[in-house]
């Protein structure tokens, strides 16, 4: 992570479309009217998903339509990682994971790949289609190494199928998100090797346990015999 | 009251103190960084951790932890020394060691407190970070490298002040405080965050590399540029003030003060009167004291008594109002006035022209009307004060008059006199809260009372507060709002026309006197008058370009001086430096004036004035009472006069916040602040 501004370079103006505008007015109608300030992540996720970064004009926009200070919206854009604030690849903007799970098997030759195909991290490529930054972990560990490119992951990389992914975005494809290993989720890539023993799931194996503080079983009294 | 030990002494404390402040009553000095007693509890500096049983164990941020019945709290254990000592050097980690080159040097906490924990070399290979410099405005300096991130200034500007303009963005170790994109910080109180930094990331720009503290004379002394005399501490070296710093003072400023009192004072180094003048040929001409008293005496002697006149100003002290008046009553001059606005106060009960709930006592007002007034360009710290009690969700507030914004939200009920004499009968929420009010209050300000149809206008807000019983057995609301540090006194000492003698606004008008005595005064239209104008006073501002002779007077740090401020406290104000070049204290000067006119003043000393002051008015001998604190029952019939009250809306007299005195007009600092503040509200208009 690195210090955090915003973008130097900035539109005269920001409004939402009608789209955008009606799920903001719903994310607002969710609060109570005192506290509509709660609506900002959403209205600034919303203000990226439209422009693909977050503007200065539309932190002013969200801080009118939530009468809040801008300073306050600022704070928290600059706050999450997760908000652009400088435009970015408009056909792929790809996040590659860094992280030390990614890293062993193989990040930093993603990383050689992007940086031959799209060109230095935080920048957007010539023709304004690519860019790339590597984050930290993005949990999808067992696949690693992965990236997310705009809302999907593509996962079990290798500098071949990277290439080919951003070449299909290139030639206008949607490259299919998952693993590109063949695999279906996080299940062994190949033969199973722990946890193969059938017992532990016919219910052999499974110890009798006693569940504390339960309430007692009401007991069966006789019925007193009559006199 | 519950009991807890501090150190193994039992200590009382009411139920909600946190154990830093149990530990503060049991004598224990606890350091902090980011907790304040007037902002909110951050709790993100950890310098403050002390020990605590029962509990976990390990050190707690003593600021933020609720003290309960029964604990025990150690300030001096090992492991609380261990724990302060690792905080102190993780902020150390980031700071520079800049102390010599940093104005905070010698009043800094965190040199202070690093001397009591700190190591003495760093165990940190590893850069520093450096953290780009903010723009703030023309007051605040920042170095943000030095910044410890406390949120103090943050904190400040948000809950106190009202206008939250700065923030800290991005996170972990990139945190900064910032304004939004650099805006200069237009708060009326955006220079307490200097005060309130612990470090030296903002700090005074106006002062910057001017002294060390330990060079600076300290001269604990009272405000004049607004009505409420703020407790103020004057730091000079040799015979310059170079800054101003507030006093603590629960009952008037709390330790808060505006940027006009902090910064307006490079204006008393400019512009200066520093000897005597006489207009000669239409031209004036530097003279001697001996030459400028024989002018003003040869002219008042041939000179008629009602065809002479007197208008005092807004920042004199009450001795040269003294000795004015003594003065001129003495030559049998009627044309005196202090009221240079023409306000519509002066007759009547002397509960009339004061502000009786007093500064801190209106904390208890549960409703608040406001008449043509802007407090928070009339007196912003007062205004803190609403906007504290707005917080608290303690008090209703409704404005007559401007609509402007006053850090708080408040019920718009109309612009002008109409309003405000229909307001009895009106029916809207506001008006049932007021009626329903155990404590009301009626802030009445000078843009209601200072025009023409003043009186009527006061009369109508007497009406109205005699209808919702303002002024009631241990409760008195009724509260006039003055915006000149003078007023109050001339109003006391009777310093108005006497029967038959003109008002200010009649002395003005062409071919009415032959001479002016213009004491100060500098806001009234000087110029329209033909008369022969004298003016005693120290800045070359609208009263000294039009007169014709010229007394070079002491401003407000340069003499010994009783102000009595809008609640009638009367407070006693100290010499800092000496008045500059030939001038002298205003006193002397109209006493040895009094010499030449043979009319010879009764007191050689200052105190002998003051004698004479407090045997003829008593009020002024109860140093630092504010008569509103033992609520008096007034007449509120008295109030007011006669007339037709026109419907133009109130105005505040404050228009440009930061030029509304002869001081603050020549103040360069001032100048720049009022561009900011006029560059800002055409940004905002467009």
């Amino acid at each position: 992570m690195s210090v955090r501004r915003l973008a130097k370079e900035q539109p005269e103006s920001f409004a939402f479309s009608k789209e955008s505008q009606a799920k903001a007015d719903w994310w607002k109608a969710k609060y109570p009217a005192a506290r509509k300030q709660s609506a900002v992540i959403p209205m600034l996720w919303l203000a990226q998903k439209q422009e693909g970064w977050v503007q200065e004009p539309a932190i002013q926009e969200i801080a009118r339509q939530l009468e809040m200070p801008v300073i306050r919206v600022l704070e928290v854009a600059t706050f999450y990682v997760m908000f652009q604030l400088a435009p970015v690849g408009k056909t792929a903007f790809v996040q590659l994971c860094g992280t030390t799970p990614c890293q062993l098997r193989g990040a930093l030759d993603l990383r050689s790949v992007l940086e031959k195909k799209i060109g230095p991290a935080h920048s957007v490529s010539a023709d304004g289609k690519f860019s790339w930054e590597e984050v930290e972990c993005l949990g999808a560990c067992c696949n690693a190494p992965m990236a997310a490119i705009n809302d999907y992951y593509y996962e079990d990389l290798t500098p071949e199928s990277l290439a080919q992914i951003l070449d299909d975005f290139a030639a206008g494809k949607a490259p299919q998100p998952g693993s590109y290993e063949g695999r279906k989720s996080s299940e062994p890539k190949d033969k199973i090797q722990t946890l193969t023993d059938p017992k532990l799931y016919d219910g052999s194996a499974a110890k009798k346990i006693k569940i504390p503080n339960l309430p007692e079983k009401p007991k069966k009294t006789k019925a007193e015999p009559a006199a | 009251m519950a009991i807890a030990k501090v150190n193994g002494v039992e200590v009382e404390f009411e139920p909600g103190m946190t154990v830093l402040q149990v530990a503060e009553l049991a004598g224990e000095e606890i350091p902090r960084f980011c907790y304040h007693e007037r902002l909110s509890i951050a709790g993100n500096c950890r310098m403050c951790l002390v020990e605590v049983k029962p509990g976990p164990p390990k050190p707690q941020a003593s600021c933020a932890l609720p003290a309960a019945e029964g604990q025990e709290i150690f300030t001096n254990t090992p492991m609380v020394k261990k724990a302060r000592e690792g905080v102190m050097e993780f902020l150390l980690i980031n700071h520079p060691l800049d102390c010599p080159i940093c104005d905070q040097g010698g009043e800094c906490d965190l040199q202070d407190q690093a001397v009591g924990y700190g190591r003495d070399d760093s165990r940190y290979d590893e850069n520093k970070r450096a953290v780009e410099e903010k723009a703030m405005g023309p007051l605040i300096k920042t170095v943000m490298t030095r910044c410890i991130q406390c949120t103090r200034c943050v904190r400040f500007i948000t809950e106190v002040a009202g206008s939250p303009e700065i923030g800290l963005i991005s996170r972990g170790e990139d945190v900064e405080i910032t304004t939004y994109l650099g805006a200069a910080v237009t708060s009326e109180l955006s220079a307490n965050v200097i005060d309130l930094c612990p470090v030296g990331a903002l700090t005074s720009k106006p002062y910057a590399f001017e002294a060390r503290p330990w060079e600076l004379k300290k001269t604990e002394s009272i405000d004049v540029m607004d009505a409420l005399g703020s407790s103020i501490r004057v730091d000079g070296r040799a015979n310059a003030v170079l800054r101003v710093l507030p006093r603590i003072n629960e009952d008037v400023n709390e330790e808060w003060i505006s940027d006009k009192t902090r910064y307006a004072v490079d204006g008393l180094q400019r512009q200066r009167l520093d000897r005597p003048y006489v207009r000669v040929d239409g031209k004036l001409k530097p003279a001697t004291w001996a030459e400028a008293f024989a002018a003003v005496s040869a002219k008042i002697k041939a000179t008629a008594p009602e065809r002479i006149g007197v208008i005092a100003g807004d920042l004199q002290d009450a001795e040269s109002l003294k000795a004015t008046k003594d003065l001129f009553t003495a030559l049998g001059v009627k044309n005196l006035d202090a009221r240079q606005d023409g306000v519509a106060l002066g007759a009547g009960p002397r509960e009339s022209w004061l502000f009786n709930s007093t500064i801190a006592g209106i904390e208890d007002a549960d409703v608040v009307l406001f008449v043509g007034t802007n407090p928070r360009l009339e007196a912003p710290v007062l205004n803190a004060r609403f906007r504290k009690q707005w917080i608290a969700g303690k008090t209703r507030f409704g404005v007559i008059g401007e609509q402007a914004d006053l850090t708080f939200d408040y019920d718009y009920l109309g612009a002008g006199a109409k309003t405000l004499s229909g307001l009895a009968k009106a029916k809207n929420d506001f008006v049932a809260a007021f009626k329903a009010a155990e404590r009301p209050a009626i802030i009445i300000g000078q843009g209601a009372i200072a025009r023409a149809d003043g009186a009527a206008i006061l009369k109508a807000a007497a009406g109205l507060a005699k209808t919702f019983k303002v002024v009631r057995e241990g409760w008195n609301g009724w509260n006039v709002l003055h915006t000149a540090a003078a007023r109050v006194a001339g109003l006391d000492l009777g310093f108005v026309p006497a029967e038959g003698g003109l008002a200010a606004g009649d002395m003005l008008k062409p071919g009415a006197l032959d001479v002016l005595f213009l004491l100060g005064a500098d806001e009234c239209e000087s110029a329209a008058s033909d008369a022969f104008k004298i003016y005693l006073g120290t800045h070359g501002d609208a009263g000294a370009h039009k007169a014709d002779v010229i007394l070079p007077g002491a401003a407000y740090t340069e003499k010994n001086g009783l102000y009595v401020n809008t609640e009638g406290r009367v407070q006693m104000g100290k010499r800092a430096v000496f008045p500059k070049g030939e001038a002298k204290e205003d006193w002397s000067i109209l006493r040895a004036l009094s010499e030449t006119l043979g009319h010879k003043l009764p007191y050689d000393s200052l105190d002998q004035l003051r004698a004479k002051l407090f045997a003829d008015h008593p009020t002024f001998g109860q140093i630092d009472f504010a008569p509103g604190s033992v609520p008096t029952v007034f007449d509120l019939a008295a109030v007011g006069g006669e007339g037709e009250a026109t419907d133009a809306p109130f105005e505040s007299p404050v228009k440009a916040f930061h030029l509304t005195n002869p001081i603050a007009r020549a103040s360069v600092t001032m100048a720049e602040c009022a561009a900011n503040v006029s560059a800002a509200s055409k940004i905002a208009a467009e």
